[in-house]
């Protein structure tokens, strides 16, 4: 129970028996309150290992399981963000937030009824990450980094025990996208939420998470099991100090390494 | 040295744009003014017998002669239009939204609907006239026939080209296809439907006037096709009037319908 997430073994093949094996003896665990970031070279089936988890693809061999579950079906303690925030042009950002809990069982018979409570809600989420009084703008009236942040505020509205991000910064610019890595650092702290970052970016995985893991090239798996060692909170100072560095250089190495075998 | 320039340009600017906004206003009005008195003078200048072309001058004259049997027969047109395209918007979104529901539908569907829509409607009417007989049926099928296809096409694409994020963001919280379909799919295709309702109903004119012209004793098309028999070219040419008319209007009542509807589709337009 002390896993929020643990894979076992997990191959999984797109396309039937003859299709490509996009990852291959996938192990990993998750603890709960983790942040953790996965990095490999690209196609390394880090997209794969979100859809395994949220329960859209189920494996052919080895298991998920996420909340002492065993995935067979899409689990809805999860919240989502993708580098596409996808938002509705025909909802205002609030309504878009509000989206999740129109679909979650466990929510969308009470939303008409409690509609008050969680508008308060979501406008709480938006204040947390620096949208207070955006709500009612459309999202096209947005910039493209306030649009990631009203797509996490989605993400987080039903409460999900486990956050899954695949490369939610990288269309912003590097001042937005360090803007962001504060919000998401600060989000974790303060909702207690399990995130799992996918990203190609060495700095954002180092500054966020507490474990990193490297992921091999296609067909994907664990590698390398990192744990970060600076303390929390951080600040974006420590980015310029020689640990942080050689992690990042570490890091690199690693997934050059697993480039270059493939 | 900046701030002082555009501060003397922007009064001239402001005094300009009325002016040019009224051109643009009023350049259909010109442009068919123009056209009429180009033609007008053409048929002149050359002498054109009436029979062959009459000026615009004597189709004016033949609307005044003949308006009432023009009223009428307009009216039976605007209605089997109006009657026969109602009912593609109907029938157009149920199959758009049926074939746009899966992909086995999609793929099985498809090829049928496009056999369909290649066949000259022409050659249905005399079917439709063994069915129904001669008159209001075979018009008002006719113009649902023709114009029901892009509004098919337009709502299945809609469906069809739903962002996969989005899907997945929606089938990790437990989403049924039918969640998916109110909250995504049918909002998402109807920026794609109004758009082909412009399409389908000047098509729909199509439908109506040719089923008329072959299988009628009322409407436009019967009109028109009585009054070149008798070689009164005049009224065949007001019939087309008429019908340009009609078509002018219905398009833009379209037009503003889907300005009205899918506001936010037009965003550049809202957000400046």
């Amino acid at each position: 129970m002390a896993h929020l997430v643990s894979i076992d073994d997990v191959d999984m093949r797109y396309g039937g028996a003859e299709g490509t094996l996009a990852v291959s003896g996938l192990t990993m665990r998750v603890d709960k309150g983790d942040f953790a970031a996965v990095v490999g070279p690209s196609g390394c089936g880090k997209s794969t290992l979100m859809k395994l988890v949220t329960g859209l693809h189920i494996p052919q061999v080895g298991t998920v399981i996420v909340a002492g579950q065993h995935v067979t079906q899409p689990v809805s303690i999860v919240g989502m963000a993708f580098q596409n925030p996808t938002m509705l042009p025909w909802r205002t950002t609030l309504e878009n937030i509000l989206l999740p809990l129109e679909i979650v069982e466990k929510h969308r018979h009470r939303l008409r009824a409690n509609r008050r409570e969680y508008i308060e809600k979501a406008e709480h989420l938006l204040e947390l990450v620096g949208l207070k009084g955006f709500g009612e703008k459309f999202p096209w009236q947005l910039s493209g980094g306030m649009q990631q942040r009203a797509n996490l505020c989605r993400a987080l509205i039903h409460e999900p025990e486990l956050l899954m991000l695949d490369e939610p910064f990288g269309a912003l610019d590097a001042f937005t996208r360090e803007e962001l890595w504060c919000v998401i650092r600060d989000l974790h702290a303060a909702q207690g939420v399990t995130i799992v970052l996918v990203t190609h970016d060495l700095r954002e995985a180092a500054f966020l998470a507490d474990k990193i893991f490297v992921m091999s090239a296609r067909p994907g798996r664990i590698l390398k099991e990192h744990r970060v060692p600076f303390e929390r909170p951080r600040d974006l100072e420590i980015m310029y100090e020689t640990r942080f560095n050689d992690l990042v250089h570490q890091l690199h190495g690693e997934i050059a390494q697993a480039r270059a075998v493939a | 040295m900046t701030t002082t320039t555009e501060n003397s340009t922007a009064p001239a600017i402001v005094a300009k744009q009325p002016a040019r906004i009224n051109w643009v206003k009023a350049a259909p009005w010109l442009f068919t003014l123009g056209l009429f008195l180009f033609w007008e003078l053409l048929v002149r200048g050359l002498g054109t017998p009436v029979t062959i072309l009459p000026a615009p001058s004597r189709i004016f004259q033949a609307v005044v002669q003949y308006w009432s049997p023009l009223l009428k027969n307009s009216a039976q047109t605007l209605f089997t239009t109006t009657l026969g395209f109602g009912l593609a918007v109907v029938g157009g979104l149920a199959i758009g939204l049926f074939i746009g529901w899966s992909k086995t539908i999609y793929a099985g569907l498809y090829p049928i609907m496009i056999g369909f829509n290649a066949i000259p409607k022409v050659a249905v009417v005399p079917i439709l006239v063994i069915w129904f007989g001669i008159g209001t049926i075979p018009a008002v099928i006719t113009a649902f026939l023709i114009s029901f296809f892009p509004i098919v096409v337009n709502v299945a694409t809609g469906l069809a080209t739903i962002e996969p994020e989005t899907e997945d963001v929606l089938r990790a919280l437990g989403a049924k296809k039918l969640d998916i379909m109110l909250k995504v799919g049918i909002p998402r295709s109807m920026p794609y439907f109004f758009g082909s309702l412009k399409i389908a109903i000047t098509l729909a004119f199509v439908g109506s006037v040719l089923s008329e012209t072959v299988a009628s004793n009322y409407g436009l098309g019967n009109m028109m096709a009585s009054a070149q028999s008798q070689f009164n070219v005049p009224l065949v040419f007001a019939g087309l009037l008429a019908l340009a008319v009609e078509g002018i209007a219905m398009y833009s009542l379209m037009a503003w319908i889907e300005r009205r509807m899918t506001g936010w589709a037009h965003r550049s337009t809202m957000a400046n």
